[in-house]
């Protein structure tokens, strides 16, 4: 009897294309940056694995923003946009089932958070937080309003371009990957020294969500389309031989 | 080597900012109306098997300032070493343990507090059993791409000491920056230092 086994094996995280972790830039990062070289060794079990996430964890509203906070018959201000796109890994292969977490400011650029300290107002039915796990074929979509841009202190006059923060788990925690998306045609995005922190117009690119007209509701939503990709698996098939032969 | 095209490079990390816990822990920012609980909040379900242990500690960056607004998650084998994943094949894994854990540090002291089972001995690779271990994923405002690496158990001397990974280390006397300090039975503690003289160990996996 032939039996088939398989090996995972994960492409390496390419450091030259990633942000570097000293962007001085970015304040933040001048003091939160490791300074060694990181420790290279042939993955294992440990990382190939990861947390597997069901469907009946994820609530009806979960992926709409609009309405996850919203009071009975009210909805969150703002632009109201479609996110979605598909998750891949680098082989092209859509990623199914796999949990995508978000978190955004309102419209206003006003985050809904303790430590949130800028002067624009909290919408009452919006919390700037949703989840959602991609379908068999690695498609996500999320509801929601444009966030606004919001300024922060890192230089004299630093300003956010509108952005969503996305958390993605893949398949095995060495894919665990958190970005961000950002919007077609906004100015702030060349001025802001996070964004800066990419090293190739082509990164920035690839974060970025592109309105697609095919995808907007007539007289309800625009559209943002943004696609995912987190390392690929390149999985290696082979016949194990039967016993004794 | 399989040249891959840019469209199909890994999206590009970003950093996950000063409020991560929006999306990530909502109930830990006072977002209770959508999530029964935060997700990782809990690893076990009931009765486990094994030896339950906490694992605490403290992030600190270059200048000695403990982080207070990170998360960090951890992933680990039950006690049997054996993983809760579809891919686990060479047993079943306790199912009241889900070796998954996520922890947003405490907002006034950092601290972050896990409460786990010791893991047991997976083997790598090649079929070498490596010493007991979780992996960690570290989070926060200033890191631009997530930072990976290892927590071992101190008390673990003879499996450290034969471990693939930690025996390999060049710069030996950092090995221990990978080490959880045991405090009392039941209790580890693993701080992590992004940088300075004791810089953690960070892996590239
Ligand atoms: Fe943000």
């Amino acid at each position: 009897m032939k039996v088939q086994s398989k090996i995972d094996s994960y492409l390496k995280r390419d450091r030259a294309w990633h942000p570097k972790a000293l962007s001085p830039s970015y304040k933040s990062s001048i003091y939160r940056s490791p300074q060694s070289k990181l420790l290279s060794f042939p993955a294992t079990q440990s990382e190939e694995t990861g947390p597997v996430f069901g469907h009946d964890l994820i609530g009806k509203l979960d992926n709409n923003l609009i309405h996850n906070s919203a009071k009975q018959g009210q909805s969150a201000i703002g632009p109201r946009i479609i996110v979605f796109g598909r998750l891949i890994d680098e082989y092209k292969r859509p990623i199914p089932n796999s949990l995508i977490e978000i978190w955004q400011a309102n419209s206003g650029g006003r985050y809904r958070h303790m430590n949130e300290t800028y002067l624009a107002a909290l919408d009452p039915n919006f919390s700037g937080c949703g989840r959602t796990l991609t379908d068999e074929n690695g498609n996500y979509e999320f509801s929601t309003i444009m966030p606004g841009p919001y300024p922060w202190p890192n230089g004299p006059n630093d300003w956010r371009p509108a952005h969503i923060h996305f958390s993605i788990f893949g398949d095995a925690f060495t894919q665990r990957l958190i970005t961000q998306m950002y919007f077609e045609g906004d100015p702030l995005i060349q001025k802001c020294p996070i964004v800066s922190t990419l090293k190739s117009t082509r990164a920035v690119e690839r974060l970025t969500g592109f309105l697609d007209m095919t995808k907007t509701v007539p007289m309800d939503s625009l559209a943002y389309k943004f696609d995912i990709v987190i390392r690929g698996n390149q999985q290696i098939f082979f016949e194990n031989k039967p016993e004794g032969s | 080597m399989v040249h891959i095209r840019d469209n199909f490079k890994e999206s590009p990390s970003q950093t996950a900012g000063p409020y991560v816990h929006i999306g990530c822990t909502p109930n830990f920012t006072g977002i209770k109306d959508l999530y029964n609980s935060d997700l990782g909040s809990l690893m076990k379900f009931g009765p486990i098997k094994g030896e339950e242990i906490t694992l605490k500690g403290t992030i600190f960056d270059g200048n000695g300032e403990s982080l207070k607004d990170a998360m960090i998650e951890i992933w680990q084998a039950d006690s049997a070493g054996l993983y809760n994943s579809p891919k686990e094949i060479r047993g079943q894994a306790d199912p009241n343990f889900s070796g998954w854990g996520r922890c947003a540090v405490n907002l006034k002291t950092g601290l972050y507090n896990f409460e786990t089972v010791k893991p047991g001995r997976v083997p790598n690779a090649e079929g070498i059993l490596q010493a007991p271990h979780i992996t960690v994923w570290i989070v926060a405002r200033g890191i631009n791409v997530g930072l990976h690496t290892r927590v071992y158990f101190s008390d673990e001397v003879k499996d450290n000491s034969s471990d693939p990974i930690l025996t390999r280390i060049v710069e030996s006397e950092r090995t221990q920056t990978l080490l959880a300090l045991k405090e009392r039975k039941g209790l580890y503690k693993f701080d992590i230092h992004l940088q300075g003289s004791q810089e953690t160990i960070f892996f590239d996996i």
